[in-house]
C-alpha cells in the first residue's frame, strides 16, 4: 500500500544532512558549551554557527536569537516575558482569536497575573484587519501578538501592516512565526517586529528546539533563571545536538526555499482545486490564495473530521483534523469557529499539510482513496439524511 | 492507531446495522454536533423483542463503534435486557474506551433507551386510545 505523510504541520521529518549535522554532538563532542575546557569548545562553536544560520534565515543579528526548547517555549517565553518587562509602562496586551494555544493561553496566564487581554478578531478568511488592532490599543497597551500564518488554515497575515501601527504607538510587536520561518520568506526588519518565535521541526529540522529572536533594545523578562546561558535569560545546559541541526535546517532551507515553494504550491493546488469538485459540500478553510504554499484545509460537510482521519490512515495517508473529537478537549478548533464556521461545519475540519517528499501520485491516490471514504460516513450521518430528506430525495 | 482498541477499531472499520428502518416502531437520538456526536437508533419490536435495529451516527471512531456495538447487544434482546445495556457493559464489550471518549458510549445506550421509550409512549397512545 502507498504511504503518504500529509501532516507536515505536526512535524517534518529530519533531513539526512540535518542529522549529519547532529551526529558528533551525539558523539564524541559532547562537552558542554560553558566549559572553558578542550571539551567545551566545539560545543560552543556549534551552538554560534547555528546562532548564525538562523539569524541569516530571518534577516537578523546572531546576538538577538535565543535558543528553545520548542515553539511552544518561544511563544510562553515572549508573550510572559515581554509583559512583565513593560508591566510598569501598562497591563494591557493583545492577541488574536486565532493564535495557537501557546500564546493564547500565556495571556490568559498574565489574565490571572492582573493583566487585561484584549482578542482581536478575523473575518471568514481569518485574516486580522490591522484597524482592528488599531482600535484595541489603549494607552496601557504593551504588547500586541499576531501570528504570521495559521498553522491550521493556513492564512498569511498582514503583519507589516500591523507592525506600522503598533511602531506609531510605541507598542511591542511579537509574532508566531512557527508555520513560517523556513517556509516563506520571514525578514524580521522588512515584517517590523520586535519578537519572533520559530520551530525546528517545521522546517525538516529536529524536534524539541526553537528560537525566540527579541530586537536589541526591547526588554524582555528571563524565561529560566539559574545560569548565564543563552545571555541569562534562558539558563539550562543547552540541546547542543537539536541546535545544530536547527541551524543545518535554516541553513537548507534559505538555500532552497524557491525549489520548494513551487514544488509544495504545485502539489497544493492539486489539492484545493480537485477535492471539492470529487467530493462536493466542502469548504475551503482560510485564505483562498494567500496561504501557505503546502497547506490544504477543507471542511467536509455532514461528516467528523476524526473518522475520515482514521479511515484515510487505513488508506496508509496521514493527515490531521481540527474536529472537536480529535482534540482532548473535545472542543471545537477555536480558529474555525473564531471565522465564523458553525460547530457542525468546523467539526468536518480535515488538514494537509504536505511536505518536501510529496509526489503529484500521492495527491492523485488522495483525490482517489478520498471520495469513498467520505460517501461512506455520509452514509452513516444523521446529518446527511437530514440534508437529503430536506431537499426532497430519498 | 493505537489509542482504540482492535475490537473498537473492527467495528469502526466494519459497522453493524447501518441505516434507517421505514416505519420504524421506535426511534431515538442523542446529542448534537456541538458537543460533536450525534446518534440516531431505529428500532422494530416483535413480540417484546428487538426484531431489527439500525443506528445512524455522526461522530468520530468511537461513536461509530459504539453505535455499532450497541446494536449488536441489542438485537434479539427483550425490551427489559435491552434497556439494562450501559455505558459501562458497551466500554467493557469493546476492550475499553479512551478516558475522554466515554461519554460517547453514555450517548449509544441513550439513544437506543429512548427509542425503546419511544416505542412504549407510542404503544400506551395506541391501548389507550382502544
Amino acid at each position: 500500500m502507498r504511504r503518504v505523510y500529509l501532516d507536515n504541520a505536526a512535524t517534518t521529518p529530519l533531513l539526512p544532512e540535518v542529522r549529519e549535522a547532529m551526529l558528533p554532538y551525539l558523539g564524541e563532542a559532547f562537552g558542554n558549551p560553558s566549559s572553558l575546557h578542550d571539551w567545551g569548545e566545539p560545543a560552543r562553536e556549534a551552538m554560534e554557527t547555528a546562532r548564525a544560520q538562523v539569524a541569516q534565515l530571518i534577516g537578523a543579528n546572531a546576538e538577538e536569537i535565543i535558543f528553545t526548547g520548542s515553539g511552544t517555549e518561544s511563544n510562553n517565553f515572549a508573550i510572559k516575558g515581554l509583559a512583565l518587562a513593560q508591566q510598569s509602562k501598562g497591563k494591557h496586551v493583545v492577541v488574536s482569536a486565532i493564535e495557537h494555544f501557546s500564546v493564547l493561553h500565556s495571556a490568559r496566564t498574565l489574565e490571572k497575573w492582573g493583566f487585561e487581554l484584549t482578542l482581536v478578531p478575523v473575518d471568514k478568511y481569518g485574516v486580522v484587519d490591522p484597524e482592528e488592532v488599531r482600535k484595541s490599543l489603549r494607552e496601557d497597551t504593551v504588547l500586541v501578538s499576531v501570528m504570521h500564518a495559521n498553522g491550521e488554515v493556513g492564512t498569511i497575515e498582514p503583519i507589516k501592516e500591523i507592525a506600522q501601527i503598533t511602531r506609531e504607538n510605541n507598542v511591542a510587536f511579537h509574532t508566531d512565526a512557527v508555520a513560517t520561518a523556513g517556509t516563506i520568506p520571514v525578514d524580521v526588519d522588512e515584517l517590523g517586529v520586535d519578537a519572533l518565535s520559530l520551530a525546528g521541526n517545521q522546517f525538516y529540522g529536529p524536534k524539541g528546539v526553537g528560537a525566540l529572536w527579541v530586537r536589541k533594545g526591547v526588554r524582555i523578562k528571563p524565561f529560566l533563571d539559574g545560569g548565564v546561558q543563552e545571555g541569562g535569560r534562558r539558563a539550562g545546559t543547552e540541546n547542543v545536538p537539536a541546535i545544530a541541526g536547527l541551524g543545518k535546517a535554516a541553513e537548507l532551507a534559505k538555500a532552497s526555499m524557491t525549489s520548494r515553494t513551487k514544488h509544495l504550491t504545485q502539489l497544493r493546488d492539486r489539492l484545493l482545486t480537485g477535492l471539492p469538485g470529487e467530493i462536493g459540500h466542502v469548504v475551503v478553510t482560510g485564505h483562498p490564495q494567500n496561504r501557505l504554499p503546502g497547506h490544504a484545509s477543507f471542511c467536509v460537510e455532514f461528516i467528523e473530521g476524526e473518522s475520515m482521519l482514521m479511515l484515510l490512515d487505513s488508506q496508509g495517508v496521514a493527515v490531521s483534523s481540527g474536529s472537536a473529537c480529535t482534540s482532548r478537549a473535545l472542543k471545537a478548533s477555536h480558529v474555525l469557529i473564531a471565522m465564523g464556521l458553525s460547530h457542525a461545519v468546523a467539526q468536518g475540519s480535515i488538514l494537509f499539510t504536505l511536505g518536501l517528499d510529496n509526489t503529484p501520485e500521492d495527491m492523485d491516490y488522495v483525490l482517489e482513496v478520498l471520495p469513498p471514504i467520505v460517501d461512506r460516513l455520509r452514509q452513516m450521518s444523521p446529518l446527511y439524511s437530514e440534508f437529503i430528506k430536506s431537499k426532497g430525495g430519498k | 492507531m493505537p489509542i482504540y482498541s482492535e475490537k473498537v477499531m473492527e467495528h469502526f472499520m466494519n459497522p453493524r446495522n447501518v441505516g434507517e428502518i421505514e416505519n420504524p416502531d421506535g426511534v431515538g437520538q442523542e446529542g448534537n454536533p456541538i458537543c460533536g456526536d450525534m446518534m440516531a437508533f431505529y428500532i422494530k419490536v416483535k413480540d417484546n423483542r428487538l426484531d431489527d435495529i439500525k443506528f445512524k451516527t455522526f461522530g468520530c471512531g468511537a461513536a461509530i463503534a459504539v453505535s455499532s456495538m450497541v446494536s449488536e447487544m441489542a438485537k434479539g434482546k427483550t425490551l427489559e435486557e435491552a434497556m439494562k445495556i450501559t455505558p459501562r457493559s458497551v466500554a467493557d464489550e469493546l476492550e475499553g474506551l479512551p478516558q475522554n471518549k466515554f461519554h460517547c458510549s453514555n450517548l449509544g445506550a441513550q439513544a437506543l433507551h429512548k427509542a425503546i421509550q419511544d416505542y412504549l409512549s407510542k404503544k400506551k397512545k395506541v391501548e389507550g386510545g382502544k
